[in-house]
């Protein structure tokens, strides 16, 4: 917790601190989720700016109490910009003793400790593997601020008359938790308890017991006086506007609706299940009604083939997947190079090689993206910062794909895809149009014959007279598109497919930059390290030192942009989560001696991580 | 004339032959099995009516696969074993087009074995041709998934060890609905299957046995020449008994377990009289029947050629209109900017 000022008032005396990262835990079973997003809410109302990051159990349906049955929330809000959920809790609410065991261990020190006691019983202590009660140890309360609740007895106790069971009483544990965190950060409970009347209206036994239990523990808060004090996070500078939480994953579906839309096309998906990219699949399949068709094929080639199939009868063709999935569909990526047709790949990126990692982050496809198909094949590859990034990148991608008569890749990760974020909503009349032009003039017509300026051969959809042609994967003539075995034909065809992708460097625009334009140090990085970069440069600025950073969105082209600016700085740092890709591209577009920092851990890097290193790179300059 | 669910009426003249040739030279071995295939399918496309742009033509790789090339319509060579995938995506978004798709043994029921199963198991309007040669013709004579056990060829010099598939018994068992089989040197039963499998809702699968004199020559052989035709090939019609023979006077009776037997036709002693042979229907739901026909190989049976079974089921890509269709009905027309403000929201005011 990062203490600013202390303003001694009578009672309770309120300490404002500029950010504090929260983590709640328990058994999945416990409703950590619903705990996380409600005080997300709050805080958001509040005016605080946040990042959260759910952390589900790997394991379908884990046995309750189990190590592997732990289900965590992690807010990070403050009256400051927030790019990261945090590196670690500054408050750990632990509901069971294998939430405890698990998540402890994150906690910085001297953090506060608020844990659920009557969870704590000999059975509970069994699951979690300890064979005495930790609670019991002293050194605990000497290392963290621990405040032991028999939360499980309490909220019993408060529901003592609402004629509910012991078992639904027992779930409404998460809402006394919930109350009493309101009280810690002084969260308005109004809306709370509205929200809880509106989410349980089906059920008004239960939205009774779970304000009961909400406005026991506020009270507990109010009445024990814990801390002798209580927290207050400043508001933040927030643009105005209607927000949303949103996942990565959520908002790259929401992007293809309205990239649909943006392009007046239907939308066609194809795709196969896979972890961590399924949920855009889902959530695609519940907007039929958006003019998008869902298509859950055999297998990951199929889903690409269907895709491909639907962007030459004039679909805006889709496909999302991770690890194996991108290995099965390169071939089929590849045809739809050679066949110059549009197509959105989205690789939610998760840790490999084989099945790797599946529910864990990772950077590792990016030379894949680049160069994971045979022949010369150049595709251009998009990546997303932050998850309510995924729908802006995912929309630029289509907008490219239907420019530019080509697949695009769009790279998000697990990290990306399952974080959170406020997101303010973007009015759809406020984002650039831009309809698709089928040419349906036969006059002067040549299957491979090119814009002059983008060198996008024309789209003809099937069932337009006058038109009828066959293409195909074989290499072609670079104006009849006949079959061509020519040799200076296929020289010039593949120098022709090069400068077309090449050419959209044009559409890349300014830099994403943060800091000035030389320095003693620029951290470079793409992708989902956005938000810790950021957040570790700013840190490190701060310090006097002189580091800036530049973000990439565009892997392929590069930025024209960017090789001047590195010319600006003494050291270049390559902060990826995979064993180096990016520093490669750069050491050999740009001569440059890039440094790579490296984590394939499948987590996303810690601030203090990025900012050790940075420390260690660009001294204190006093001034 | 028959015409098809995709009709549109007729603006311009009828099409005839010469519409559907394309301006390239088909580039097929001298011989070849394909050309005359080719020629039919040239030969009946006017039959349906159906303007040359709302037909597309899909192929994956092998020999026959350059089938699209030489239709004046539109085409697409796409690759190895995923045609079906790509015409699904085709026919799916655009149900309007006619879709047509060439493949072959190695192709379908090798690389892409697993599109095939799924194309069929979905019912999609496709009309899928499988040149079926028993060989891979384009890389020059290796087994395929059809030869026959013991094949010798360049990779198997000892003889091949794998037990073949029948096509048609892979294309009922994967809930084939419309199953055919026709010959290529049998110009008018060609014709006529082309035009049911085209007339046909949903997956129509069509095997033609297709001779590759390079590299499998006479593999059909034992069926096509002309002495012996007769006696080997049961022509199969809806509503007919399955009989055969140059004379007539043999057929197929079915005994215990669905097992066919060849019987003598007759009112004489051993001869079974013509009430007790099966007849032909092709509408049976049960695919017993119809998979039953597709293992009877010569020599203990004739080889079946005709329609085996053709049945109806809804075809995938009008489920799916539908199932849009009634999402539409019942949440209306999707509104974005409704969509993007779905589920929690909140309002952050401008500061005064
Ligand atoms: S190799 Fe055989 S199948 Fe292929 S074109 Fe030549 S003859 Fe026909």
């Amino acid at each position: 917790m990062e203490q600013q000022t202390t303003q001694p008032s009578s009672p309770p005396p309120i300490q404002v601190v500029e950010s504090v990262v929260i983590r709640f835990c328990g058994d999945s079973g416990d409703g950590m989720q619903l705990t996380g997003t409600e005080f997300t809410r709050a805080s958001a109302l509040a005016l605080n700016d946040l990042a959260t990051l759910p952390d589900f159990p790997a394991e379908i349906r884990a046995p309750a109490g189990t190590l592997f049955g732990v289900s965590g929330y992690q807010i990070n809000f403050g009256s400051q910009d927030i790019y990261t959920p945090g590196d670690q809790p500054d408050v750990l609410v632990a509901m069971n003793p294998a939430a405890f065991k698990v998540n402890l261990p994150d906690l910085v020190p001297g953090g506060i400790l608020i844990v659920n006691t009557g969870a704590f019983t000999a059975k509970n202590l069994e699951l979690a593997g300890y064979p005495h009660n930790p609670l019991d140890e002293e050194s605990l309360g000497q290392r963290y601020r621990l405040v032991k609740i028999d939360i499980s007895k309490l909220t019993a106790l408060a529901l003592e008359d609402s004629g509910l069971g012991t078992k639904d009483a027992g779930r409404c544990k998460n809402f006394w938790a919930l109350g009493l965190m309101f009280w810690m950060y002084q969260r308005e409970t109004e809306r709370e308890l509205r929200s809880i009347q509106e989410k349980f209206a089906k059920k008004p036994e239960l939205a009774d017991a779970n304000i009961r239990a909400f406005k026991a523990g506020y009270s507990y808060g109010e009445n024990t006086e814990m801390f002798g004090q209580t927290f207050h996070v400043r508001p933040a500078k927030i643009a105005p506007g209607l927000y949303r939480n949103v996942t990565g994953n959520s908002a790259t579906a929401l992007g293809v609706v309205c990239a649909g839309q943006l392009a007046n096309l239907p939308v066609f998906f194809g795709g196969y299940p896979i972890t961590p990219a399924s949920d855009i699949l889902h959530e695609l399949s519940n907007y039929l009604n958006y003019n998008v068709t869902t298509f859950q094929a055999e297998d990951e080639i199929a889903g690409v083939g269907s895709a491909i199939g639907a962007s030459y009868s004039g679909s805006l063709g889709v496909t999302a997947t991770s690890g194996p999935g991108i290995s099965l569909k390169q071939e089929a990526i590849g045809l739809a190079v050679m066949l110059e047709l549009p197509l959105v790949i989205i690789n939610v990126q998760r840790g490999g090689p084989s099945t790797g990692l599946p529910t864990k982050t990772e950077q590792a496809d990016l030379l894949q993206a680049l160069y994971g198909r045979h022949g010369e094949c150049p595709v251009p590859v998009l990546a997303a910062m932050t998850p309510s990034d995924c729908f802006h990148t995912v929309i630029e991608a289509a907008r490219i794909a239907t420019k530019y008569m080509t697949p695009v890749f769009m790279l998000s990760d697990g990290y990306l895809a399952n974080g959170s974020e406020p997101w303010r909503v973007p009015e759809m009349s406020s984002l650039p149009k831009f309809p698709a032009a089928f040419r349906t003039d036969p006059d002067g017509y040549m299957v491979y014959g090119r814009d002059p300026e983008t060198l996008a051969r024309a789209w003809v959809r099937p069932g337009t007279p006058g038109l009828e042609h066959r293409i195909g994967g074989i290499e072609k003539h670079q104006q009849t598109g006949n079959i061509s075995y020519d040799a200076d034909n296929h020289h010039q065809m593949v120098k022709t497919r090069a400068a077309k992708v090449a050419g959209i460097a044009r559409e890349a625009g300014e830099l994403i930059t943060c800091g000035p334009p030389e320095g003693d140090l620029l951290v470079v990085g793409w992708g989902s390290t956005y938000g810790a970069i950021t957040q570790a440069v700013h840190t490190m600025q701060k310090e006097g030192r002189k580091v800036s950073s530049v973000h990439l969105r565009w892997l392929n082209p590069l930025n024209p942009r960017l090789g001047p600016y590195l010319k600006g700085f003494k050291r270049i740092l390559v902060p990826e989560m995979n064993n180096g890709q990016l520093v490669r591209i750069l050491r050999s577009e740009f001569l440059v001696d890039a440094e790579g920092l490296n984590k394939i851990q499948g987590k996303p890097f810690k601030v203090s991580e990025l900012c050790h290193a940075i420390a260690e790179r660009a001294p204190k300059v006093q001034n | 004339m028959s015409t098809t669910d995709n009709s549109t009426p007729l603006v311009k003249p009828a099409l005839s032959r010469k519409d559907f040739v394309s301006n390239q030279e088909p580039r097929w071995c001298p011989g070849c099995g394909d050309y005359s295939i080719l020629a039919q399918v040239q030969k009946v496309m006017p039959d349906f009516g159906i303007p040359r742009e709302k037909i597309v033509f899909v192929s994956g790789i092998g020999c026959s696969s350059r089938f699209p090339y030489y239709m004046n319509t539109y085409g697409f060579h796409t690759i190895h074993g995923r045609a079906p995938t790509i015409a699904t995506g085709i026919k799916v978004s655009r149900p309007d087009l006619t879709v047509w798709m060439a493949t072959g043994d190695g192709d379908s029921l090798a690389i892409g074995g697993n599109h095939l199963i799924h194309i069929l198991r979905r019912n999609v309007g496709i009309k899928i041709i499988l040149f079926n040669n028993r060989i891979y013709g384009l890389t020059k004579g290796q087994y395929s998934p059809t030869s026959e056990l013991g094949k010798k060829t360049k990779s198997t010099p000892g003889g091949s060890l794998d037990h073949p598939f029948s096509t048609l018994s892979v294309v009922i068992g994967a809930e084939g609905t419309f199953v055919a089989r026709s010959i290529d040197t049998e110009l008018q039963h060609l014709q006529a299957m082309l035009k049911r499998a085209g007339d046909h809702k949903g997956t129509a699968l069509l095997e033609v046995y297709q001779n590759c004199p390079v590299f499998n020559d006479d593999a059909f052989v034992y069926i096509t020449e002309k002495t012996n035709k007769a006696d080997r090939v049961l022509y199969l019609e809806h509503g007919k008994p399955l009989v055969f023979g140059k004379d007539k006077n043999k057929g197929i009776r079915i005994g215990k377990n669905f097992t066919p037997e060849v019987v003598e036709v007759g009112e004489g002693p051993g001869q079974v009289p013509l009430s007790e042979i099966a007849v032909h229907d092709e509408t049976v739901e049960n695919p017993s029947y119809a998979f039953m026909l597709s293992r009877m190989e010569w020599p203990e049976f004739p080889v079946p050629i005709g329609v085996l079974r053709n049945v109806i089921r809804p075809a995938y890509e009008e489920l799916v209109a539908a199932q849009k269709e009634r999402m539409v009905a019942t949440r209306g027309q999707g509104n974005v900017d409704k969509l993007l403000r779905s589920g929690e929201t909140w309002v952050i005011e401008p500061e005064n």
